[in-house]
């Protein structure tokens, strides 16, 4: 439990955030269709990306019944990803965005969103004391919450530094992990996303059966940049 | 009757030489339009024996175009065999062109040379892959006569090896009448090598010399009871140093050279010229101690298996082993590198590591006088090199399946690939070969009318000649002190550092600062505990015959007397307390020690199969509620210790071990991921560089390790998964070797309970805490790091200082 602007939020296992009181579950960078823009140009990667993102939020979708879903950005890997959804994902999508009031961040990776798929786009998004967006700003008001950096912990430990998704949060703004399935990462000790975070922050770092807080000093300042998950 | 001309019957005379007669054999070979596997020892003058029907040729009948293609394992060894052939071109005034192509020749070059090819060309299997993947290579290889491929004993079984072989079945589907000469090391499977020569090819074997002079170090009561460096032994090996011309000291590890290098220049009072030798260091540093080591400058090297190939000094007269020496052809290879003259026998000294390694030294050496050649055959080809091939083929012109698929099992690490195998590299190179066929409108390869596949955009075309080659260096981080790159470290290595760890690299004590831009920051060093690089691949295990051979010596007191005092006293101790294993048979005891309890399973099956026993070992004996609580895994050996007496050895190790827990494990397993990572970079899934977007380092946007899951859910038959498991077989998983080991076992425990630790187990259980123990859970790993902090802040905000 993390609180921000006086609202209480839960970050859960899955890279999503839970905004209870408001019955809002908030996911980032979805990345829908990385695979086959990949494939366009020549690296096939395997094709269940989207299904397999599709099912993490479905799952998630099922767990805390939100009324409303807010997907920060980047929800689809370019701007022909909506053209080259499979017929199946398409449709599960479909029955996704119509469970709830969805709304779809525009992003860099996805400025228009496709709209056929049910929900709605918006620039900036406010809800009560918090915004939502997809690019974290500097000048923000406290209470932001934003996607786009993919930032990833890496942890010292007694075997050998361990490097995994995590929220990075301070006083005023939360930063979330990416929730699509093939996504990268960036350190979130990488000035590009601490700049934004000073003095003082903390991560909420995914493990695998459960979430793990350190305050940021705790936090190896490199990654080497091939991630071991 | 000769048939070597007048000329070169003068030549050689003038440097007061006699052809060999092998020499003569592979003149009229060549003659008959023979192929040939040559195995010869070192010295034997192997490459010129290659080279003379060449020259004889082209001496009688010179020719414009390609004669004869020359290939190499190592880009060196192909520059150094330019060098020493150019001599007798030159003095015989034969005006025959030879050139060098690897990766280092300047583009302009690579151009001419296609236009207008030199008679000789010295390459390596990778530019000689990208070579045939262009349009022209018809052209290029029509007026070929003959391959050269050296040291083929290092190539036959391994990527590069599959690689090369591929491009031989395009060579001679070019151009049928050529001839292949391989040249090649004394080894256990010589007819596996001769198929991978030519289909047709005959042996042709070099006698060896004089037997060579093996000694043992004497430890003169300090033998130790563990470790694999022979460090006690470091005075003795300077004192042959000093009685020797130029000793070439070899070692197993490039972690061992480095220690060794630096323990003997802590007793270096003369300051004699000692150097370090191994494959992470930069390769500008390597040919300095080659040249340096060329030029007689040197007295001493401290070296890998980097030294195992490559080229001959004649001025070594002294090679030392540090740690035992794995297998017998392999020390023979080894020892061969020293006094390149038949008359003379060779010399060399054998360190054993501890008192195991001892008997494995005496079975070794025994082994290498009675020229019992182990190793194991070369394994079939890999499917990833297959699915590069197929792409580098549509590079080089328009194919049909049938055509591609009989070219290619006419290679002999092909010989056995069935069509569906074929069909499915083709079908994943072509869009990705999955079963939800989603990307046949990105297929890289578009079929015509008549069915032949073409490559779809010249775009491909570039990615492929980008990323071909089939070495995957990507988990390597360089390092840098100063300006200076030293050379490079694994990665996994680099991420267990924390800033200002000491280390020992490059021969030097180095901090650590950090990572920028992807290359590792490092510092002099002036004190501390310094950690060594581990290199995961670095060690061979011991090979089978070696390991029966030792198991066989337990049983043979009456050979004893020649160990030392202390490796008897031991061998009695444990007859005494326990038994010994024997092949065939598993011996296991079990002993509580502390509050733990301990199994030894002696497997004898090698560090790698023994490291993948104890992962699954550890699995199981949760099940069984035994608390497992780690292991250590050794050549001879694995132990694992736990909080529960693991009473039902039996269950513990039944063969369907390598079921659920091998199925579990292979999920988690970040071996299996990195063996992915290789496959999935070889085969064109994972790009190393883009056309038109160089990526800085070795920046990836996506994980391979999620690749790797979400294949392994959705379509855990696809051919690169395929390609990953027929790699675990062997290598650093190593599960055939387990696999037949398991089953040996089976009903032929020999299991021992006993009240407290085995003379043989002392070894094994000394490396405990040496080694690392493998990865914990990563969510006890983050919690442990966590109260780790918090024990630090109270120490902090504490009480008392």
């Amino acid at each position: 439990m993390i609180e921000l602007n006086g609202v209480r939020l839960t970050p859960d296992l899955s890279g999503a955030l839970f905004w209870e009181d408001a019955s809002t579950l908030v996911v980032a960078d979805l990345h829908f269709e990385k695979a086959s823009s990949f494939a366009e140009r020549g690296q096939p990667l395997p094709p269940y990306d989207t299904a397999t993102t599709l099912a993490a939020l479905s799952e998630a979708m099922d767990r805390m019944g939100p009324r409303r879903v807010i997907c920060l950005g980047d929800s689809f890997h370019d701007p022909r990803a909506g053209g080259r959804l499979q017929h199946g994902d398409a449709q599960t999508l479909r029955a996704l965005t119509g469970r709830a009031d969805w709304i779809w961040v525009a992003g860099n990776h996805d400025p228009d969103p496709p709209e056929d798929l049910g929900g709605a786009v918006v620039h900036d998004f406010c809800l009560g004391p918090l915004t939502f967006r997809h690019i974290a700003r500097p000048d923000a008001t406290p209470g932001e919450i934003s996607g786009h950096f993919h930032p990833k912990a890496s942890v010292p430990t007694r075997w050998r530094s361990v490097v995994r998704p995590c929220f990075a949060i301070n006083a005023t703004r939360v930063i979330l992990p990416a929730f699509g399935a093939f996504t990268g990462g960036l350190n979130v000790r990488d000035p590009a996303i601490a700049s934004l975070l000073v003095p003082e922050f903390e991560v909420v770092v995914l493990g695998q059966g459960k979430l793990h807080r350190f305050p940021h000093s705790a936090l190896d300042l490199d990654i080497a940049p091939y991630n071991f998950k | 009757m000769s048939d070597l001309p007048r000329i070169f019957e003068d030549w050689f005379a003038s440097r007061g030489w006699r052809p060999h007669a092998h020499q003569k054999k592979l003149l009229t070979a060549a003659k008959n339009g023979e192929s040939v596997l040559l195995i010869a020892p070192t010295g034997g003058g192997k490459t010129l024996s290659g080279f003379l029907p060449t020259l004889v040729d082209l001496a009688a009948a010179p020719q414009t175009g390609l004669h004869t293609l020359y290939v190499s394992p190592l880009k060196a060894l192909a520059v150094d065999v330019h060098r020493n052939l150019e001599q007798p071109i030159a003095e015989m005034g034969l005006g025959i062109s030879t050139e060098t192509r690897t990766g280092d020749t300047p583009p302009a070059k690579k151009q001419r040379q296609r236009k207008r090819p030199p008679n000789v060309l010295m390459t390596t299997p990778e530019s000689l892959a990208l070579l045939l993947a262009t349009p022209d290579a018809a052209q290029m290889f029509a007026t070929l006569r003959r391959v050269i491929i050296d040291e083929v004993h290092a190539l036959a079984g391994t990527k590069r090896g599959d690689l090369l072989a591929l491009g031989l079945s395009r060579v001679r589907a070019l151009n049928r009448d050529i001839h292949c000469v391989g040249l090649s090391a004394t080894v256990a499977h010589p007819n596996a090598l001769r198929g991978y020569v030519h289909p047709s090819a005959r042996i042709i074997q070099v006698p060896g010399g004089k037997k060579p002079k093996i000694g043992i170090v004497s430890a003169h009561g300090r033998m130790p009871w563990s470790g694999h460096m022979g460090l006690y032994a470091v005075p003795e090996v300077y004192a042959e140093i000093q009685n020797h011309t130029t000793t070439l000291i070899f070692v197993n590890t490039r972690a061992t050279a480095e220690i060794v290098f630096q323990a003997l220049w802590r007793i270096n009072e003369l300051n004699l010229p000692i150097a370090l030798h191994h494959g992470s260091l930069d390769r500008e540093q390597r040919r300095k101690v080659e040249a340096a080591m060329a030029a007689g400058k040197l007295r001493a090297v401290v070296a890998t298996s980097s030294l195992d190939l490559g080229i001959d000094w004649g001025a070594v007269d002294l090679v030392i082993q540090m740690g035992a020496p794995k297998g017998t052809a392999r020390l023979v290879q080894r020892i061969g590198r020293s006094n390149h003259r038949f008359d003379t026998p060779s010399e060399a000294l054998l360190v054993p590591g501890n008192r195991f390694e001892a008997l494995e030294c005496t079975v070794a050496r025994a082994g290498v006088l009675a020229n019992v050649l182990d190793g194991d055959p070369p394994r079939p080809g890999t499917l990833d090199v297959l699915c590069q091939h197929i792409m580098g083929m549509a590079c080089a012109g328009p194919f049909t399946a049938d055509d591609l698929y009989a070219e290619v099992i006419s290679a002999a690490p092909y010989g056995g690939l069935a069509r569906q195998d074929f069909d499915e590299s083709l079908a994943f190179v072509e869009n990705g070969g999955y079963s939800l066929r989603a990307y046949e409108r990105f297929s890289k390869l578009v079929r015509d009318s008549s069915g032949r596949y073409h490559v779809r955009n010249p775009r491909l075309v570039r990615q492929y000649r980008m990323n071909a080659g089939v070495i995957v260096e990507a988990d390597h981080i360089k390092v840098r002190l100063g300006g200076r790159i030293l050379g490079q470290v694994e990665e996994y290595f680099i991420l267990g550092l924390t800033a200002g760890d000491t280390f020992i690299f490059g021969g030097r004590l180095l901090a650590f600062v950090g990572i920028r831009n992807g290359v590792a920051i490092a510092t002099p060093a002036k004190g501390g505990d310094p950690q060594v690089p581990a290199y995961m691949g670095g060690r061979l295990p011991l090979t089978t015959t070696l390991a029966d051979a030792v198991q066989r010596y337990f049983h043979t007191p009456e050979r004893w007397p020649e160990l030392g005092p202390e490796v008897r006293e031991w061998l009695a101790a444990q007859a005494e307390h326990s038994s010994f294993p024997q092949p065939g048979r598993l011996l296991v005891e079990t002993f509580p020690r502390g509050a733990r309890h301990f199994m030894v399973v002696y497997g004898f099956a090698g560090r790698n199969a023994h490291q993948t026993l104890g992962l699954l070992l550890t699995r199981r004996m949760l099940r069984y509620k035994y608390k497992p609580l780690g292991f250590v895994a050794g050549d001879y050996a694995v132990a694992v210790w736990s909080g529960e007496d693991p009473t039902d050895v039996e269950g513990l190790l039944e063969q369907d071990i390598l079921g659920d827990e091998l199925e579990e494990w292979i999920t988690e397993s970040n071996m299996m991921k990195r063996m992915f990572r290789t496959v999935a970079v070889i085969s064109g899934l994972i790009e190393r560089k883009a056309p038109g977007a160089e990526k800085t380092g070795r920046q990836v946007t996506f994980s391979s390790d999620i690749i790797y899951d979400v294949l392994r859910r959705h379509e855990p038959n696809h051919i690169l998964l395929r390609a990953t498991r027929a790699d675990a077989a062997s290598g650093l998983i190593d599960l055939k070797r387990l696999a037949d080991m398991l089953q040996a076992a089976h009903g032929k425990i020999d299991h021992r309970r006993l009240d407290r630790v085995s003379p043989l187990a002392v070894p094994v259980m000394l490396s405990i805490g040496k080694e690392s123990v493998g990865p914990a859970m990563i969510d006890e790993l983050l919690d442990d790091a966590g109260e780790s902090l918090i024990a630090e802040a109270m120490r902090r905000t504490g009480r008392g200082k």
